[in-house]
């Protein structure tokens, strides 16, 4: 009978360990790979879904939405002050292209909704904006901060590789205008 | 008169005091969701700024589950450094002690089978040797019988 009990607690602990090392390969198998890291081993992948609530009006709006026109996705918080400094130029990029169908979407991050209200309106932002405080967009990008802007082609593809910090920056203007092209003729 | 007054105020002004949180325990009971450590443990710029909403909530005399709340309302149940008690979320509250409980079942069995076996063994083997097989003693009996005889 003890012997019996002893066998049946050993098979009991090895399937525990088992079941709970296949849960570790499970986890590391199914681990979602942000976009970044395949754009920048030159892949396209489709852009990351999502559905937010609208931080400029009231409701809720897609990524969907913008399945044919070509977008600039930029990634921003209120706390962060190259978020500022890049806002002027992403306004003035989205009322130079908006007629060539060309769309700035804002996405902010982590952040506290009133804030962002009062960034955006501080920072004349007139282009969509929606909130993600919780950041679930920041793993399915795999952003590693903020700022950060990418480019979604009229496929839903994303195309050229992203720019990370502000794209008022010497060195990434140069790269963000010529994305922008690339993203309106793509 | 005076006195009565001020104690009436004492009387007011106390409870509501007491009822504050305090924005430090709160600090440590919410998650910077850009660093992923508490808010106390971070200087992260996100942290410094859901700290000051806190102090203020605070200078409001907010409850602790109010601030809580809100900030659940803006960064999700992730804000918070120990799971909420609903859900799926129970595993985690529930498994360290039932891990406890199992450890201590499978000591106590091993420790009461451990000295029932001494007990055995001490009563089998009161001149310090090992108990002979039946067999054996008879065998050994019967080789002294005959040696005797």
């Amino acid at each position: 009978m003890a012997g019996r009990l002893k066998v049946a607690a050993q098979v009991v602990a090895l399937a525990l360990v088992a079941g709970l090392f296949a849960l570790l390969v499970w986890k590391v198998a199914t681990q979602e790979e942000g976009a970044a890291p395949k754009l920048g081993r030159g892949e396209t992948p489709a852009a990351p879904a999502f559905h937010l609530d609208r931080l400029d009006r009231p409701g809720k709006l897609s990524l969907a939405a913008y399945r044919g026109r070509p977008v600039v996705l930029n990634f921003w918080a209120s706390w962060c002050v190259p978020c500022k400094q890049e806002a002027p130029l992403l306004e003035s990029v989205w009322r130079r292209y908006r007629d060539r169908g060309l769309v700035v979407l804002g996405v902010d991050i982590n952040d506290l909704r009133g804030d962002a209200r009062r960034f955006a309106r501080q920072n004349k932002m007139s282009y969509p904006l929606v909130y993600d405080g919780p950041g679930k967009t920041t793993t399915q990008y795999g952003l590693t901060g903020v700022p950060e802007t990418f480019f979604v082609a009229r496929s839903g593809k994303l195309v050229c590789d992203r720019v990370e910090a502000g794209v008022h920056l010497e060195g990434n203007k140069e790269r963000f205008e010529d994305c922008v092209e690339e993203v309106l003729g793509a | 008169m005076r006195f009565v007054l001020a104690l009436a105020v004492a009387l007011v002004l106390v409870p509501a005091a007491a009822a504050c949180p305090n924005a430090a325990d709160l600090e440590g009971e919410l998650i910077c969701p850009t660093c992923k450590t508490t808010l106390d443990q971070s200087d992260a710029p996100a942290a410094r700024r859901i700290k000051s909403l806190i102090r203020q909530r605070v200078a409001e005399c907010a409850s602790e589950q109010q601030i809580k709340d809100e900030l659940v309302a803006q960064f999700g149940p992730a804000v918070l450094a120990a799971p909420p008690k609903k859900g799926f979320h129970w595993i985690v509250w529930l498994l360290p002690p039932m891990g406890i409980l199992a450890a201590a079942t499978v000591i106590s069995v091993l420790v009461w089978r451990w000295s029932r076996a001494r007990g055995d063994e001490a009563v089998a083997d009161s001149n310090g040797r090992p108990p002979l097989d039946p067999e054996l003693e008879r065998r050994l009996d019967r080789e002294l019988a005959r040696f005797d005889g």
